[in-house]
């Protein structure tokens, strides 16, 4: 769309004639002053406070919108942003040439750049507006009583706890370094608690979907009176305006400047660390004066760093909620089992560690590096339980597959790392097949090792590297393992 | 051009690893737009198909087929409201999934770029073709303006031919939400721009995907009643 600059007022205009700009060519968008008698619209006050949207995303017409801003309620800001030369996505951060692409737009009459990065969010190019609210905060009325929950943490869990209300209410960055099973979510609840009374507005967020929908119910039913809105692609709740929202990372980009507190879980996890755009969607989201907690059982060498230097303000909970010990991971030498693999065979030490599950009817999870040699694995073992099962990201019934696992149906479950993180069975072993890869980072070892031993009446369970050759990431993920545990025993967090 | 850009696939973004071979070294290669794993699965529509629709019929019900025609085909050039009216079409890929995703973000989200998949393939075929105009199939202005584009004129712009917009949309309703019978029972929806005069011209339509096949060929009609001597169409999907 094009827009026309006069007596400091921009004011759309539907078809292309001279005089008009794209929004992206006016260096600066004048914003008119808030109108306090200007009888706003509520329903657009809950739908854009703190966000950043397309006019597609804003169910009202045109005119009326436009009317909000000339009266001084809503922002526009230019979706493709100029450093110099160089265009930049306003909403995701892009910078790279190869994601901005252009087009001869209709709705600006000219050759339109723009970008390929977030494109599933809508199409932001050089005509487009983002929008935002100036206008008066909603009013959020809070409960007699915030938080329903009444359950107990355990000592390594409320040094943490304490750490997180402190860093909400001076707004600070902090990070809790949490071992697999340690109950990270129970940490939360008192931050959460202390800023809601507060009148603040916060964010968890997460890289993945299943975390987001498994978080949800959990907080829904800590603060019962609090409206949530669980954000990913597709929910429901998108227009909803709540004083907690639970997004995965993606939706952030539809944020701006909307939180006092963001508390982002599982950082070290795809694609949190791999995409820029995300980062630059979370420093987005939060105000600039705000508090940012980090949640994670495998912080970086560089975060590792940083907290060994004393650069990073962090808390460990170095144990599980049931007081024993993290599974340590033995490592035992497998020869070439891919070449084995080729000939339809996997080594026997596999398939004597096989064998004794089956024998003593032990649940377990086999990690494979990559999903070729997972399927050609899958006959084989299944020669020794047959009903063997094989999970990889794009399996249309893994939800399904991991239902069964669940109800002990299936023996044994053979996975990539899409089973790394998040999914918890209680009684199980799990082994690693070829630990070597590289696509077994210290992290990924670590949370593999953190499947086992997590309920309190199964708290053992053993974990196995089988590998060609042990890698440093291997050792290192072993070393973090038996440092939690070493660190446990001396703050008396385990029995 | 930057030397130490290297090519990344527009579907999926991985980079595009160059083949290294003699004759990758000998003869300028083809741009590659996407890496061998996107390209792998799409399929090209081969084999034996419909004489009218490019429907394959290998999976196809031999019930369903009637000589060198599918059955809708048939019952298309059976009607003598309809017979005749569309000579051929040619559809490069079968609609499956993950043609489904690309044409969707292609055509919905609006990511242009995505044209220069087909562009290479389109060409070839429109050259084949040789026809005297290339018609795309047009959108309401309404619907223009929500994608911003014209799903057909990209494919020809960036194909590298000029489209003839000759006919304009009447109706503003999704066609993606009306039933078969719906489609084909409808009264005319497409209108000529002025009183052309199109006596033996040989003429293509362009189409992003072939469904049921009624919106070409009430293009097909209106310009063969118009005068046109032969009307084929080129889609990407069918």
């Amino acid at each position: 769309m094009r827009f026309t600059l006069r007596s400091q007022q921009l004011t759309p205009v539907k078809f292309p004639h001279e005089d008009s700009f794209r929004i992206s060519q006016i260096p600066f968008i004048p914003q008119p002053l808030l109108n306090p008698d200007f009888p706003y619209n509520k329903d657009l006050q809950q739908l854009l406070t703190g966000k950043q949207l397309l006019l597609e995303d804003i169910p009202f017409p045109l005119n009326e919108i436009h009317t909000h801003y000339e009266n001084g309620y809503i922002t526009y800001r230019s979706g493709i942003q100029y450093k110099g030369k160089k265009p930049c996505c306003g909403r995701c951060g892009n910078k790279d040439p190869q994601w901005f692409s252009a087009y001869p737009c209709k709705r600006c009459g000219e050759t339109c750049l723009y970008c390929r990065h977030c494109i599933m969010m809508g199409r932001i190019s050089e005509c487009t507006p983002l929008l935002g609210w100036n206008g008066p905060v909603p009013d959020t009325a809070l409960p007699q009583k915030i938080m329903a929950w009444e359950g107990r943490l355990s000592e390594g869990q409320q040094v943490a706890s304490d750490h997180v209300v402190n860093a909400i209410q001076q707004n600070k960055e902090h990070l809790v370094w949490a071992v697999c099973g340690a109950g990270k979510t129970e940490v939360l609840f008192a931050g959460i608690q202390d800023a809601l009374a507060d009148q603040k507005r916060i964010c968890i967020a997460t890289p993945r979907t299943d975390v987001v929908l498994e978080l949800t119910p959990r907080l829904k039913a800590a603060f019962p009176e609090i409206t949530i809105a669980s954000l990913y692609g597709g929910s429901e709740d998108r227009h909803l305006f709540a004083p907690l929202t639970i997004a995965t990372t993606h939706q952030l980009l539809r944020f701006y400047h909307a939180f006092d507190a963001i508390i982002l879980d599982e950082v070290d996890a795809f694609p949190f660390t791999v995409e820029e755009s995300l980062q630059y969607a979370a420093i987005q989201a939060r105000k600039p004066n705000s508090a940012m907690i980090y949640l994670t059982a495998t912080p970086n060498q560089k975060w590792q760093r940083e907290c060994r230097t004393g650069k990073r303000a962090f808390t460990t909970i170095p144990a599980r909620f049931h007081r024993h010990p993290l599974p340590v991971p033995e490592f035992i030498w497998c020869g070439n089992w891919q070449k084995q693999l080729h000939k339809n065979k996997l080594p026997p030490s596999i398939l004597k560690w096989i064998k004794d599950r089956t024998v003593s009817n032990k649940q377990a999870l086999l990690f494979f590096p990559h999903i070729p040699l997972m399927e050609k694995a899958l006959p084989i073992v299944r020669g020794l339980a047959l009903d063997t099962e094989a999970v990889h990201a794009e399996d249309p019934v893994r939800k399904e597959k991991v239902q069964k696992m669940r109800a002990k149906e299936i023996p044994l479950l053979l996975t990539t790392t899409i089973l790394e993180r998040g999914v918890t069975f209680p009684n199980i072993d799990v082994a690693v097949v070829g630990a070597e890869d590289d696509i077994f980072t210290e992290s990924a070892l670590v949370q593999i090792a953190g499947r086992a031993g997590r309920s309190k009446d199964h708290p053992g369970g053993i974990v196995t590297f089988f590998h060609y050759g042990k890698t440093e990431e291997m050792l290192k993920a072993k070393k973090q393992i038996v440092g939690m545990n070493r660190e446990g025993i001396r703050k008396g967090l385990i029995d | 051009m930057n030397l130490f850009l290297q090519d990344r696939c527009l579907i999926c973004h991985e980079l595009i690893r160059p083949s290294i071979s003699w004759r990758a070294m000998i003869s300028v290669e083809k741009e590659h737009s996407i890496c061998t794993a996107c390209e792998s699965k799409l399929e090209k529509i081969e084999g034996e198909t419909c004489h009218i629709c490019c429907r394959p019929f290998i999976y196809l019900d031999e019930k369903f087929r009637h000589g060198n025609l599918c059955n809708d085909c048939t019952r298309w050039e059976e009607d003598p409201e309809w017979q005749g009216f569309l000579d051929k079409n040619i559809s490069l890929f079968l609609y499956n999934d993950f043609l489904k995703e690309v044409l969707a973000k292609f055509k919905y989200r609006g990511d242009y770029a995505l044209v220069k998949v087909f562009s290479e393939l389109m060409k070839d075929k429109l050259i084949k073709m040789e026809p005297d105009l290339f018609v795309p199939i047009p959108l309401s202005d309404e619907r223009l303006y929500e994608r911003g584009f014209n799903q057909a004129k990209a494919i020809l712009l960036v194909s590298g031919f000029t489209p003839s917009e000759i006919i304009t949309r009447i109706h503003t309703e999704k066609q993606s939400k009306k039933s078969r019978s719906e489609r084909i029972h409808l009264p005319q929806v497409f209108k000529l721009c002025q009183d052309l005069n199109l006596k033996d011209k040989n003429i293509v339509i362009i189409d992003d995907i072939y469904t049921t096949g009624s919106t070409l060929r009430h293009a097909a009609r209106l310009l063969k009643g118009a005068g046109a001597a032969a009307i084929q169409s080129l889609t990407i999907a069918r």
